[in-house]
């Protein structure tokens, strides 16, 4: 096969970016996106240019590491598939693939395209767990959770917060990831007890962090490569609405927002 | 996945000449002093070459088969992995002496009391 | 040199517990005096960070990647094994301990293995009750299911993403300490190499991968959980960052490295499709439950799956192991299909390939139960094939997986430096000569949650630190060395038609390896 890939190369992120062409051929219907990306960047080492930075790691579509936009639709063309894992098979010979980084306000560029996703790490900072020290835990089955809750939970739980709502939401936002959260931990009964202040502080961070407002587009689900539904986000509006009320006299002192430490944003 | 004296003693010839090869010619776009992908892998590809000639050395004094170390010299009558307990009943712990220099090797020899190395079957 | 494990005397069943009554405490007040570094977040770096920051010490964990969440560690499909008995078949710690002994073919210390045992059981309850959503019974309870070279049904998972639920709960609870202030997190920065100061592991030399910025970090403590070494094959199961650098500097700096030559070739892994293939996929060892691994019985027989005979198939595991059949530990599983194939009965283009076929089950079960168990390794397989394994069966090949060897350590999981610590896939200890599936993310979270938290406080009451300052010797002696060992970049058009990538070095050696 052959394709044309014109990717966003920018050195940094104070500097400015451009689309570079590079022709590509002898490409096998096999390969996945990345190794595509591998190839190209061992011709360009041989010449001596600089390659292609992406963020990769685990190549099997479950550590988050990887993705970029495709000819303007996150992880490219294939519903429920990182790009790791999208075969070139996907696309016709002789297509121009014009591949480009998230681009979000929350998500500064670092280079080429990769991203700088810490703003999700300080969203869980923010309240995204069950607050239970080592060995503080009862017996496994002293906590009976149904079979659908389990379920349930666990859909919202497969995130791998690769960023490809954020970057697929005309807005910005980053509902999706944040309602997974709350989801998954809201569901379970081992997570009921700190249900309130969970989505107080997680959706409090979430709007510290430059990330836009959920209009209910829906583009994050249609790209999430783990089809997390839109439910999850009702379900963190239903919490956050509800504990807004609950807590309506204390609410400014309950939500400080998480520290901006580890941030190098410039 | 099976080794052989000969194998493990050609491969760290080849390794170390690889090595060799690799720190003369090695180049590595870009520069040290920006996200360079290629300047991370460059380092941890050298550490590997050294880890991989240990990773033989150790294979080539194990002269017993056991676990996922299969050496072809040490096996039953049907073809399974055959132990050496009288000679091998340790942990071979490596010590680095210096680039080039043979690694020493000391032994913790291992103690069953509760349980008696057997021949392991699952037929 | 003498090698002390100091394993504690007495009955093996109170061994951990006589341990941990020997240790020095530190004080409440006094922890957050001390600082420690880990290295590391995954199962065992992350869940070691949590609980020593809830314990209030100070703790700094680096990562190379861009987020702690995304170490290796979350790739892990198939379960978590824990001797809780609950399916009433006949589990004990005794069982656990001696199917993990026999597994890894007596060459793992007795204690070791008999305390991961014991904790495992404990590891269950944490994470159940940090939220992970483990696969449930109609009734509530926790499900289990079986995996190879155990004949009880101990394993613990989330549909076929364990290690990613594990993972995420430990990282949770990381990410609750860096809110507290007690963890600080460094991500994408990498350690390159260990600050020893009177003998003492003081500190680490560690690259910014942002900036390329050198930096040292002084501590009481450092403590390794940076993973193991399987990408010195080239093509392997491991995340293409995983890498030995950590370990691998130690070792230059005086840690013992102990049996290297102990790595996992894992038997049911994607085939490999071509050259420029840049790592294999791995197919959780779960499948074996259901699957029947066959190969034809002719020689060179090119036909299609289906359309030879029952008669003329070899379910070799099943022939040749009556009691565990495809349930056979890992090696002998794979050994088995390397000899198959090298009778020329291997399947697919290659002839490198064994049938891993689920007809069987779906009939049995039905395909809807099939889906549950496995409805995303299935996907998997068809995205990277093209082939529908609900119609026909997998294609499945041994590939290196995982490393049992590793940096020497006592019980106490100290390497020869004092002071220097090694938990999870990056020490040696618990697996001997081959590691029983669903072990690893219990090692790696026995060692993080419930063994380094007291063994390190034991360390830190028995010594005495001195204050270190950046501009000692040893310690720019050390920056120096890093910075050589750094290769030179060459800005431009140094490239001729000779010169190799770096990719293609990895792939050079890491066929020798093999």
């Amino acid at each position: 096969m052959e394709f044309t890939l014109k990717i966003w190369r920018q050195k940094s992120h104070n500097e400015k970016g451009e689309f570079i062409s590079y022709p590509m051929d002898n490409v096998s219907p096999e390969m996945s996106m990345l190794e595509c990306l591998d190839v190209l960047n061992e011709t360009l080492m041989v010449r001596g240019e600089e390659p292609v930075a992406f963020d990769h790691d685990c190549r099997e579509g479950i550590c988050g590491s990887c993705g970029f936009v495709i000819n303007g639709v996150a992880h490219g063309p294939e519903r429920a598939t990182i790009v790791c894992q999208l075969t070139m098979r996907h696309f016709r010979s002789g297509e121009e693939l014009i591949i480009e980084p998230w681009r979000a306000e929350a998500f500064p560029l670092i280079k080429d395209l990769i991203v700088d996703r810490r703003s999700f790490d300080r969203i869980i900072e923010a309240g995204g767990y069950i607050s239970v020290s080592t060995a503080q835990a009862p017996d496994g089955n002293a906590i009976l959770v149904g079979k659908d809750a389990a379920d349930q939970a666990m859909d919202a739980a497969v995130c791998i917060g690769c960023g490809a709502c954020v970057a697929a939401c005309p807005n910005g936002s980053s509902a999706l990831f944040t309602g997974a959260k709350i989801a998954h931990l809201g569901i379970l009964p081992q997570g009921k007890p700190e249900r309130d202040g969970r989505a107080l502080h997680m959706v409090a961070q979430m709007n510290a962090e430059l990330f836009g407002n959920c209009t209910n587009i829906g583009e994050c689900t249609g790209v999430c490569p783990k089809g997390i539904s839109l439910e999850v986000i009702a379900i963190m509006n239903r919490d956050y609405l509800h504990a807004s009320w609950k807590r309506r006299e204390a609410l400014e002192a309950t939500i400080p927002p998480a520290l901006e430490r580890n941030t190098h944003r410039t | 996945m099976t080794r052989t004296a000969q194998g493990l003693d050609t491969a760290v010839g080849e390794i170390r000449a690889l090595r060799e090869e690799f720190w003369q010619n090695v180049t590595v776009p870009g520069s040290g002093d920006d996200l360079n992908q290629n300047l991370e892998k460059a380092g941890r590809v050298a550490d590997f070459f050294e880890l991989a000639e240990l990773m033989c050395i150790d294979a080539r004094e194990r002269n017993e088969s056991c676990g996922g170390h299969f050496r072809e010299e040490s096996q039953t009558a049907e073809g399974e992995a055959l132990r050496d307990d009288e000679h091998y009943s340790y942990v071979a712990a490596w010590g680095y002496r210096g680039t080039g220099e043979p690694p020493e090797l000391t032994k913790e020899l291992l103690e069953f009391h509760n349980l008696h190395p057997s021949q392991r079957s699952y037929k | 040199m003498m090698l002390n494990a100091n394993i504690p005397s007495g009955p093996i069943e109170q061994a951990w517990d006589k341990a941990r009554f020997d240790m020095k405490l530190v004080s409440p007040a006094n922890k957050r005096r001390h600082s420690l570094i880990v290295v590391g977040s995954g199962l065992a770096g992350a869940s070691a960070s949590a609980s020593l920051g809830e314990l209030g010490y100070n703790v700094k964990c680096f990562c190379f990647q861009d987020s702690p969440r995304r170490a290796h560690s979350i790739a892990a499909q198939g379960g978590i094994n824990a001797a809780k008995n609950y399916p009433n078949d006949g589990d004990s710690i005794y069982r656990l301990f001696y199917d993990t002994l026999k597994g890894g073919d007596f060459r793992a210390r007795e204690a070791n293995v008999y305390r991961l045992a014991q904790i495992s059981v404990k590891i269950i309850d944490q994470c159940v009750a940090q939220g992970v959503p483990f696969a449930r019974e109609y009734g509530g309870l926790l499900a289990n299911r079986s995996f190879g070279g155990a004949q009880v049904s101990r394993t613990f998972y989330a549909r076929g993403q364990t290690g990613q639920q594990l993972l995420l709960g430990a990282y949770q609870a990381l990410e609750r300490q860096v809110y507290a202030g007690t963890v600080t997190m460094v991500p994408r920065t990498e350690m390159l190499d260990l600050i020893v100061i009177y003998g003492q592991a003081r500190g680490i030399v560690a690259r910014n991968l942002v900036d390329g910025e050198l930096s040292v970090h002084i501590a009481d403590a450092v403590i390794l959980a940076s993973g193991g070494y399987g990408n010195v094959y080239y093509l392997s199961t491991n995340a293409k960052g995983s890498n030995a650098t950590a370990i691998w500097r130690a070792y230059k700096r005086g840690a013992l490295f102990a049996n290297p030559c102990f790595t996992q070739i894992h038997p049911t892994c994607i085939p490999v499709s071509g050259d420029y293939q840049s790592k294999l996929t791995l197919m959780s060892e779960s499948l074996r439950n259901d699957g029947r691994i066959w190969v034809p019985k002719m020689k060179g027989d090119r036909r299609s799956p289906n359309q030879i005979p029952e008669d003329e198939r070899d379910y070799y595991l099943e022939r040749r192991y009556p009691s565990f059949g495809n349930l056979v530990p890992r090696d002998v599983a794979s050994r088995n299909a390397k000899q198959v194939c090298d009778e020329d009965r291997g399947v697919g283009k290659s002839g490198l390939g064994v049938y891993l076929d689920f007809s069987d089950a779906i009939s049995r079960l039905g395909e809807k139960i099939i889906r549950e168990r496995y409805g995303n390794l299935f996907n998997m397989y068809q995205r990277i094939t093209d082939e529908d394994p609900y119609k026909g069966p997998m294609r499945i090949y041994p590939a290196i997986h995982y490393t049992m060897g590793g940096l020497w350590v006592d019980y106490q999981l100290q390497s020869t430096i004092p002071g220097l610590f090694v938990l999870g896939e990056a020490n040696f200890s618990d697996h001997g000569a081959n590691r029983l599936g669903a072990s690893a993310l219990m090692q790696g979270l026995a060692d993080g949650y419930f063994i380094i938290p007291y063994t390190v406080g034991n360390y830190l009451a028995a010594n005495r630190f001195a204050r270190v300052d950046e501009s000692r010797q040893e310690i720019q002696n050390t920056v120096t060395t890093v910075r050589e060992t750094i290769i030179n970049c060459s800005p431009s058009e140094a490239g001729g038609p000779s010169i190799r990538s770096i990719a293609s070095w990895a792939k050079l050696y890491g066929s020798l390896a093999a």
